[in-house]
């Protein structure tokens, strides 16, 4: 006992200092996390435990993919210094492209995603085209195409909504993957736990929860160790644990929730791993590294022999791609494509972005930091909604808290500089 | 009399003590020069002047013009008359010279603007600096000499009992520098007092009284420049060593021919017809260091970037080879990948991503050089860091550190790395050197001379003429878009390479 005392003891003061220190220069993404927890743990209590159902939580993922589908390509071009207002109009335009080519053309659902997509990828080229190689301004392209394609939308459906779509359309948002495990473990899990209401336990959905978790665990483990090993500044041992078991507990327990519900929707899987690769081609490959470097300084970057031009046209090509893939599911979600659909979106992706921490001047902004972003805009949305705050004050709240996350961004920024 | 005087003033950050105990005393009518490297704070002790850093955030007394001086904002110190110009010149370039001269201080009455007055003052103005300019013309049209007599002129408009320049022409012209200098002479004749704080000690020599040397944060010398005064002299103040030699001890052999350039035409890139780089030919060697003297405007810079991937200029013509090959320069991938790098002028605006770490800058260029099928290998990427770190001596605590806080040399040193990287045969160099400290320099230049000893052919640009006659092998000297001679090294001189460009 005494051994250990002094053994511990003058540790800890030294690491208190150095845990400070790494915690205010590192507040902006732990700010993120907690103020998603903070307002998670908010609603689940006024909500009376409402938010974090397994129904809700199944909700919850469907509401908000087509705005994280749509951040991870907005980041993109935000990091890379533009901005793209037209993605509403845009999905819409998709969403009722698709209706009329499946409703009123009888034509096949694969043809359609296919053709959705590549129109959508026209679209962003397009767009890309007069920003990258005739140097206007992003704001107004992009102002004109969401002009012009919520026209396109309406003249497509003329003025009607367009639907029901087939049920091998509609599986593409509100479809759930078959339990690949046998039944009897899903049932004796259900006995076991003793939840009433739950006939059956979606074992896909929890091991891949684990699955996923384990996977960060041993990524962050990995990194850690190399980075110990080239003498990067490390955080904190408490920190890296405290948030690593946060990470893969809330992952643990939303897959949970999910297998009490119908299991893993469709959607989040293509969310998944759309968020993955982008994750990956930002972080680690050199077009991503172009693409900051775009962003950061963009005569610096040319001069460095970065195609600059041809980086700027693939980001606004790639956001329109996204946005059809958006626009697919806002529609096989509705069921119904309405020229309405996708309407004021653009700023809900875009705060998102922003509020992940991304900055208006280009090359800064993480994939990851958009997609909590955005999870925190729709926990937001949903809690609000469940309490029953009328739209008015949604507006003005969602309003305030992207203002206080850029506020908060700007104000550390001056304080370390 | 002393119209100025600090004393003991101390001013710290978290984490560093800017200033310790500087005293600065400044005589009525004189020109005071404040000289330091890089980092030594001067700036600090500026901007505590000029209210920048208000009363209360540093320790020490100012006294000005007799009474105690203690400013909470630039404008109370410009209400007393200290006018300080920036060295990032603060004009508005889309307004005229006449709008820029009264900006915030407009000649109106009741909001409503007298533009009779405002440009009849503004002539006299510009009479008083020497400019001969409409007070009509936008400050974006004229060039950066110019625009410093601009900033001149707006701070007479403002009753100036004490002008401050900032390394005024750190990015002038050797002759736009003498004009500048003579003015502030004639300044001090009309009674005007300034202090001017500079890296260029010939500067400093011909025009100040008195020099205030600062090291570290605290005061080391104050001399006495009336008398005469020696660069060495300050040059041992400021490094706190004797520089006997500012440039290296360097022997060199150059081998065979190795970059040609012939018959180099380049037209303005808005301006058609207008031809910017006339039938320009030029050669350098393998380890030779060729320099590139001119004045401001006469193509220098125009002529390595179109060269560099046509960055500059439109209907390019001409022939680059390569070790007797014809290499394709058409865009700036090409360039580099046929071996040339080219360090542009201005490091801040076109050299470095300046938000990003030094790692990330340094493989920017080479990212094909730290990855595997375009995915990064980010632990190669931190041992070529480290590995330049090492070698080019850049101090700094780690490869993760952001290059916007970097001082100059060490910025330089940054962009240096990046080019290296991607392993040219010829680097061209356009002003290495500027802004950045003696002791950096001194460094930079071991640097060329290395990559010379390695068989690279070195092209360097430059304003400053000691530093070609200092370093270079051969020097050619352009004018107007033209090559008008070439010198070897040991029959080059300031007054040659001068009478080159006089007499065409």
């Amino acid at each position: 006992m005494d051994l250990a005392q002094s053994d511990t003891n003058p540790a800890p003061q030294v690491k208190t200092k150095s845990i400070g220190q790494y915690l205010s220069s590192h507040l902006r993404q732990y700010g993120l996390l907690f103020a998603l927890i903070a307002v998670m743990a908010f609603f689940q209590i006024v909500t009376d435990g409402t938010l974090l159902r397994a129904v809700n939580v199944t909700n919850l993922l469907l509401q908000n993919s087509y705005i994280i589908i749509m951040a991870l390509g907005m980041l993109i071009v935000i990091v890379s210094g533009n901005i793209d207002l037209s993605v509403g109009s845009v999905m819409g335009f998709i969403g009722a492209l698709a209706a009329v080519m499946i409703v009123n053309l009888d034509q096949s659902v694969p043809l359609t995603i296919v053709a959705c997509l590549c129109v959508g990828g026209i679209i962003g080229a397009a767009q890309g085209y007069w920003v990258a190689y005739w140097k206007i301004p992003s704001f107004i392209v992009t102002l004109a195409g969401m002009l012009v394609f919520r026209g396109l939308s309406l003249w497509l459906l003329e003025g009607q909504s367009v639907g029901p779509f087939p049920k091998e359309f509609q599986i593409l948002a509100t479809g759930f993957v078959p339990d690949i495990f046998p039944v009897s473990w899903g049932d004796s899990l259900a006995n076991l736990l003793e939840i009433r209401r739950v006939k059956h336990v979606n074992m896909l959905a929890l091991f891949t929860g684990i699955a996923a978790a384990a996977m960060i665990v041993w990524i962050g483990l990995r990194q850690r160790a190399q980075n110990r090993l080239y003498g990067i500044e490390d955080e904190p041992k408490i920190f890296f644990f405290a948030r690593n078991t946060i990470v893969a507990a809330a992952l643990i327990f939303v897959m949970y929730k999910l297998s009490l519900f119908r299991g893993l929707p469709n959607v989040l899987i293509t969310m998944g791993v759309l968020t993955i690769i982008y994750a990956f081609i930002t972080e680690t490959t050199t077009i991503g590294r172009r693409i900051y470097a775009l962003g950061g300084n963009e005569k610096a970057a040319k001069l460095s022999g970065i195609k600059t031009e041809r980086l700027t046209f693939l980001a606004f090509t790639n956001m329109g791609v996204l946005a059809a893939a958006a626009g697919l599911v806002f529609a096989a979600r509705l069921n119904t494509a309405t020229p309405k659909a996708g309407f004021a979106l653009e700023l809900d992706v875009i705060a998102a972005v922003f509020i992940g921490g991304a900055s208006m001047s280009g090359g800064v902004g993480t994939i990851i930091g958009a997609v909590v972003g955005a999870f925190l805009m729709g926990v937001l949305n949903n809690g609000m909604s469940i309490m029953g705050i009328g739209i008015d004050f949604q507006q003005m709240i969602k309003g305030l808290v992207l203002l206080a996350a850029v506020i908060f961004d700007v104000y550390n920024k001056n304080k370390q500089g | 009399m002393a119209l100025l005087s600090m004393q003991d003033i101390s001013k710290t950050f978290p984490g560093v003590k800017a200033l310790d105990q500087v005293n600065l005393d400044v005589q009525q009518g004189e020109i005071h020069a404040v000289v330091g490297e890089n980092g030594a704070g001067k700036s600090t002790l500026m901007k505590i002047l000029s209210g920048v850093y208000p009363h209360g955030s540093y320790n020490g007394e100012i006294l000005f013009d007799g009474a105690p001086a203690q400013f909470a904002n630039i404008s109370d110190s410009e209400r007393q008359g200290i006018i300080i110009i920036h060295q990032e010149l603060a004009l508005v370039p889309q307004l005229s010279i006449s709008e820029n001269i009264f900006l915030g201080n407009e000649r109106a009455k009741s909001g409503v603007i007298d533009w009779r007055e405002t440009n009849r003052r503004t002539e006299q103005l510009l009479a008083k600096v020497g400019l001969a300019e409409a007070p009509s013309t936008l400050v974006d049209n004229i060039g950066v000499g110019k625009q410093q007599l601009v900033e001149i002129a707006k701070a007479l408009s403002k009753q100036v009992k004490l002008l401050i320049l900032d390394e005024p022409t750190a990015a002038l012209q050797e002759n736009d520098s003498r004009k500048l200098l003579d003015l502030m002479l004639e300044l001090k004749a009309q009674g005007v007092t300034s202090i001017i704080i500079s890296h260029k000690l010939n500067e400093v020599r011909y025009v100040a009284d008195t020099v205030t040397v600062i090291r570290d944060g605290m005061t080391v010398s104050r001399l006495d420049a009336k008398a005469g005064l020696s660069e060495d002299e300050i040059v041992r103040d400021m490094v706190g060593r004797e520089m006997t030699h500012r440039f290296p001890e360097h022997q060199r052999s150059p081998g065979k021919l190795l970059l040609e350039v012939r018959n180099w035409d380049v037209w303005h890139p808005e301006h058609t017809g207008r031809q910017v780089i006339r039938d320009v030919s030029f050669a350098v060697r393998a380890g030779e260091v060729v320099g590139i003297a001119g004045l401001m405007g006469s193509g220098r810079t125009e002529l390595a970037m179109s060269i560099f991937g046509r960055s500059y200029g439109r209907n390019i013509l001409g022939s680059v080879k390569l070790n007797n090959n014809e290499i394709d320069v058409s865009t700036v991938d090409k360039a580099i990948s046929a071996g040339i790098s080219y360090v542009t002028e201005d490091r801040k605006s076109l050299g470095l991503v300046l938000d990003e770490t030094i790692r990330f800058n340094t493989t920017l260029a080479n990212l094909e050089g730290v990855s595997s099928g375009s995915v990064l290998k980010r632990n190669d990427e931190t041992k070529v860091a480290e590995k330049f770190k090492k070698a080019l001596a850049i101090r700094t605590p780690s490869v993760f550190q952001k290059t916007v806080n970097l001082s100059g040399g060490n910025q330089q040193k940054v962009v240096l790395a990046k080019w290296l990287f991607t392993e040219p045969e010829v680097l061209i160099l356009d002003e290495p050197t500027r802004g950045i400290d003696v002791g950096a320099k001194y460094e930079i230049y071991t640097i060329i001379n290395d990559l010379a000893d390695q068989g690279k052919g070195v092209v360097m640009i430059s304003s400053e003429m000691p530093e070609l006659l200092g370093m270079c092998d051969r020097i050619y000297v352009m004018n107007e878009g033209a090559l008008v001679g070439e010198l070897n090294a040991e029959d080059a001189s300031q007054e040659r390479i001068m009478s080159l460009i006089v007499n065409k």
